[in-house]
C-alpha cells in the first residue's frame, strides 16, 4: 500500500528526514516510535503534503502512485488520512457540515454520488456507535473550544466517516487521559480491516497496550534505526530512549 | 440677492437656449447635468410641480458643492459629472433565444450560485414563456399585500398614487443637502421602490425576494423610501446574488427608512455589482446613502449587508435612534478582492433614552484590495443609559491587501456604555492545510473558513438568500491568495 524509499526531507535548509525506508501493507498496523525531535511528526506531515517541507531525495509510492507528486487534497481523496497531533480550529464552521463537505469531496473524486443530508446523518449515527463521541460535538464549530480529548476523538470520528485506506495517527495519544485513550484506541481497532492500514506515531508505549501493532519501528535522528514486533516497544519502554541514544549516538544538532 | 437673480436669469436663459420642449421627444438626454436635465427627467416622469421644485432645490444646492467627499480611504480618478447621461429611457435588453447566447462566464457564475435554469434565463434576458409560475406568484403576492393595506410599488407610481405619503416623508431622513451624492441623487433620481406598512401589520413575506427579477433592472440613481407605521414589521431585501453588470459606472442611490412607534424594519442587502476585472479596470462606483430613523419609542431598524461587488464601495447604512428604547443594528460583511476598494460602516446616532445599538462588521480582503471600516457612534446629551456594542473584525487573505478600521465614538452623556472590540486575523495556512487533508481544495477551504468567520452576519439574512450568499462569498474570493 505504502512504500517509502530513502526519503529525505528538510525544512528551511535543515535536514530532518535523512533516508526513511518503510513498507506498509493492507491489513497491517505499524507503530512508529522515537524521542522528541527524531522526525516522527515530520514524516506524517511529509506524507500528508505540508508545503513547508522540501523533499530532497527518495520516493513514497501509495497504491502504485507517486504520493509526493500529488497535492494534499488529492492524497486525502485517494485515501490517506492524517489524524493531527494538534487539530485546527475553524470558528463558525459546523462540524457536521464540514464532515459532509469533506466526505462528498472524497466521494466525488472517486466517482460516487454525494450523500444528501438525511443519508449523511444516518451515516453519522452509525459511526457514532463505533466511536464513542458526544453528539453535541458535531453541532459545534470544528474543534473550536474542544478539550484536548474531544479534539482527538473528533479526529478519529472523522476517520470513521471517511474510511481511509491509510490512516496516519500523529501522536493521537498525547494529552489524553486513560478513558479517552481507550475510546480512541477502541475506535481505531474497530475501523481496522484487511483492506486498510494504520500507522500510529507515538512517543509512549502506553497506546500500544490498546492498539496492538504488527510492526514497531524506532525512528532516531531522521532514520528508522530498529524495526521489530510489538516486543520492541516493550523493550523500549523498559530501557528508555537512552538505550537508543547510547547505541546510535547523540542526534546531530539541528 | 444678486446671486439669486443671476441664477434665475441663468435658468431662464437656458430654457430658452436649449428648447426644453424638443428634448422631451428624445429618449436620451444629452450628456451633462444642467437644470434642463432635471426638468427633463421630471417631465418624462410626468411629475407634479412640488417634486420638480424639490429636485431643483437639490440641483441648485449641488451646484454649490465644489467637490466630492475626499475623506474616504479610496482612490479613483475624478469623476466628470458633465460626462454622464442622466436620463435614458429604460433600454430593452435584446431578447435572446436561448442560454447559448449568454456570456458563458455569467452562466458559470449562475451555476455556482445554484440559480435555477428558469431564473437564469430571466436574469440574462432570454425570452421565457410568461405563463410561468413566478408571474402568478407575483400576482398572488401583490394581491395579498394589497389586502393587508401594504403599499409596495415603484417610486414613480407612488408619486402619483400616494403623493401625500411621499410629500410627508421624502427627504426627511436623508435631506437633499446631506452629502454630495445624496444631493445629486435628489436632483436626478430615476426611480426606485416605495413601501408603506400600515399600523399593526406584520408583512407576511420578505419583500422583494419574489420580485428579484424586476429588481435586476435598477437604475443608476435609485431612490427607496420605506415607512413602517406604528407596531408594524417588515423585512425588505434589496439586491441580488446574481452578478450584476451595468454600463453605468457611477451608482448613487439613496435609501430612507422610517420606523414609527413599536415598528421594526429589517433591511438586507446583497450587493454584487461588477467589481472590475482582475487588473482593476472597469467596475461600478457604488456611492450610496442609506439611513433610517427610529422615530417612535421601542422601534427597531436592522441593516444587514453582504457587499462583494463594485470596484469602489462607499456606504454607511445608519440609524438615528430618536425614540426612547429604540434599537439600531448593523451587520455587515464586506469582501474586497483583486483591486476592489471598500470604505463602509455605519453611524449610530443615539438621541433617545435607553437606546441600544449593535455593530458587527466583518471585512475580508484578498488580492491587492483595500477594505476599511468606518463607523461613528454618537451619544447625545439626553440619551440616558444608551448602549452600544461594536465588533469590527478584519480578515486578510494573502499579504498584499489592506484592512483599516476608523471607529469614531462621541459621547455627551455619562450614563452611556459604549464597547468597541476589533480584531485582525489572517486565514491561517494551518486551517487551509487541515481542510486540504480532508479532501477540500484551497478555494473551497477559504470559502468555508470565510463563511464560518462571517456566520454571525450571514445568519441575519433571510433563509432563502443565505445559501446563495454563502456561495457568493466563496466565489468572490476565488484566486484571492497567491
Amino acid at each position: 500500500m505504502l512504500s517509502i524509499k530513502n526519503l529525505k526531507a528538510s525544512v528551511e535548509g535543515t535536514e530532518i528526514l535523512k533516508g526513511i525506508d518503510l513498507e506498509v501493507n493492507a491489513g497491517e498496523v505499524h507503530a512508529i516510535m522515537g524521542p522528541n525531535g527524531s522526525g516522527k511528526s515530520t514524516l506524517a506531515s511529509v506524507l500528508a503534503g505540508r508545503a513547508e517541507y522540501d523533499i530532497t531525495a527518495g520516493s513514497a509510492i501509495f497504491n502504485n502512485e507517486d504520493l509526493l507528486d500529488m497535492v494534499p487534497e488529492d492524497r486525502a481523496r485517494k485515501g490517506l488520512f492524517l489524524a493531527f497531533q494538534y487539530p485546527i480550529e475553524i470558528p463558525g464552521v459546523n462540524t457536521t457540515n464540514f464532515l459532509r463537505t469533506s466526505l462528498n469531496e472524497v466521494r466525488k473524486f472517486n466517482g460516487l454520488e454525494p450523500l444528501n443530508g438525511a443519508d449523511f446523518l444516518k451515516l453519522m449515527k452509525e459511526k457514532m456507535k463505533v466511536i464513542e463521541i458526544d453528539k453535541s460535538l458535531t453541532s459545534r464549530s470544528v474543534n473550536e473550544g474542544f478539550s484536548g480529548g474531544e479534539k482527538k476523538k473528533s479526529e478519529i470520528f472523522q476517520m470513521a466517516i471517511l474510511e481511509p485506506k491509510l490512516a496516519v495517527l500523529d501522536e493521537t495519544d498525547s494529552g489524553l487521559d486513560i478513558d479517552a485513550l481507550r475510546i480512541v484506541a477502541e475506535g481505531v481497532n474497530r475501523l481496522k480491516s484487511s483492506d486498510n492500514a494504520t500507522v500510529v506515531i507515538t512517543h509512549y508505549q502506553r497506546l500500544l497496550d490498546y492498539i496492538i501493532p504488527d510492526y514497531v519501528h524506532i525512528i532516531y535522528d531522521g532514520r528508522i534505526v530498529r524495526s521489530g514486533d510489538k516486543n520492541l516497544a516493550l523493550t523500549l519502554e523498559e530501557k528508555g530512549y537512552d538505550w537508543i541514544r547510547e547505541e546510535f549516538g547523540e542526534m546531530t544538532e539541528s | 440677492m444678486s446671486e439669486e437673480i443671476d441664477i434665475l436669469k441663468e435658468v431662464a436663459d437656458q430654457e430658452y437656449k436649449y428648447g426644453f420642449v424638443t428634448d422631451i421627444e428624445s429618449d436620451v438626454a444629452p450628456k451633462g447635468l444642467t437644470e434642463d436635465t432635471v426638468r427633463l427627467i421630471s417631465s418624462k416622469k410626468n411629475e407634479p410641480q412640488w417634486l420638480l421644485d424639490w429636485r431643483l432645490k437639490a440641483f441648485q444646492h449641488w451646484k454649490t458643492l465644489k467637490n466630492e467627499p475626499k475623506w474616504a480611504h479610496v482612490k479613483y480618478s475624478e469623476i466628470n459629472f458633465q460626462d454622464i447621461i442622466y436620463y435614458a429611457a429604460p433600454k430593452k435588453k435584446p431578447e435572446l433565444e436561448s442560454l447559448n447566447q449568454v456570456d458563458p462566464e455569467l452562466l458559470k457564475m449562475y451555476d455556482k450560485l445554484g440559480i435555477s435554469l428558469e431564473e437564469q434565463k430571466k436574469l440574462s434576458g432570454v425570452a421565457v414563456d410568461f405563463v410561468l409560475d413566478s408571474v402568478s406568484v407575483k400576482t398572488t403576492f401583490t394581491e395579498k399585500l394589497k389586502e393587508l393595506g401594504i403599499i409596495f410599488c415603484s417610486f414613480s407610481d407612488a408619486v402619483h398614487e400616494h403623493p401625500d405619503l411621499i410629500k410627508q416623508y421624502l427627504g426627511t431622513v436623508v435631506p437633499y443637502t446631506d452629502n454630495f451624492y445624496a444631493t445629486l441623487n435628489s436632483a436626478v433620481f430615476s426611480d426606485g421602490s416605495f413601501c408603506y406598512i400600515p399600523k399593526g401589520v406584520r408583512c407576511p413575506m420578505e419583500l422583494s425576494t419574489y420580485f428579484r427579477i424586476n429588481e435586476a433592472n435598477t437604475g443608476q440613481f435609485e431612490r427607496t423610501l420605506l415607512i413602517a407605521d406604528e407596531d408594524s414589521y417588515v423585512s425588505y431585501l434589496e439586491g441580488c446574488t446574481a452578478p450584476m453588470r451595468d454600463e453605468n459606472q457611477l451608482h448613487a442611490a439613496v435609501v430612507e427608512l422610517v420606523a414609527h412607534k413599536g415598528a421594526e424594519i429589517k433591511y438586507s442587502t446583497v450587493q454584487n455589482w461588477f467589481p472590475g476585472n482582475k487588473d482593476g479596470v472597469g467596475g461600478i462606483y457604488n456611492f450610496v446613502t442609506k439611513r433610517g430613523i427610529c422615530k417612535g419609542d421601542h422601534s427597531k431598524i436592522s441593516w444587514t449587508q453582504v457587499e462583494t461587488g463594485s470596484a469602489i464601495t462607499w456606504k454607511y447604512p445608519s440609524v438615528i435612534l430618536k425614540g426612547d428604547h429604540s434599537v439600531g443594528e448593523f451587520y455587515s460583511v464586506a469582501v474586497t478582492n483583486n483591486h476592489q476598494q471598500a470604505d463602509t460602516g455605519t453611524k449610530m446616532l443615539h438621541i433617545g433614552k435607553n437606546t441600544m445599538s449593535t455593530i458587527i462588521s466583518k471585512g475580508i480582503s484578498g488580492g491587492v484590495s483595500n477594505n476599511s471600516y468606518r463607523g461613528l457612534v454618537r451619544i447625545g446629551k439626553n440619551a440616558h443609559n444608551a448602549r452600544n456594542f461594536s465588533q469590527c473584525d478584519s480578515l486578510l487573505l494573502g499579504d498584499r491587501c489592506g484592512a483599516h478600521t476608523f471607529p469614531y465614538i462621541e459621547t455627551s452623556n455619562k450614563t452611556a456604555v459604549v464597547e468597541h472590540e476589533a480584531t485582525t486575523s489572517k486565514v491561517g495556512e494551518d486551517q487551509i492545510f487541515y481542510c486540504n487533508q480532508r479532501g477540500l481544495d484551497t478555494e473551497q477551504a477559504i470559502g468555508l473558513i470565510v463563511n464560518g468567520y462571517c456566520k454571525e452576519v450571514m445568519k441575519q439574512l433571510p433563509m432563502e438568500f443565505a445559501v446563495e450568499a454563502q456561495k457568493l462569498l466563496a466565489i468572490s474570493l476565488e484566486g484571492s491568495v497567491g
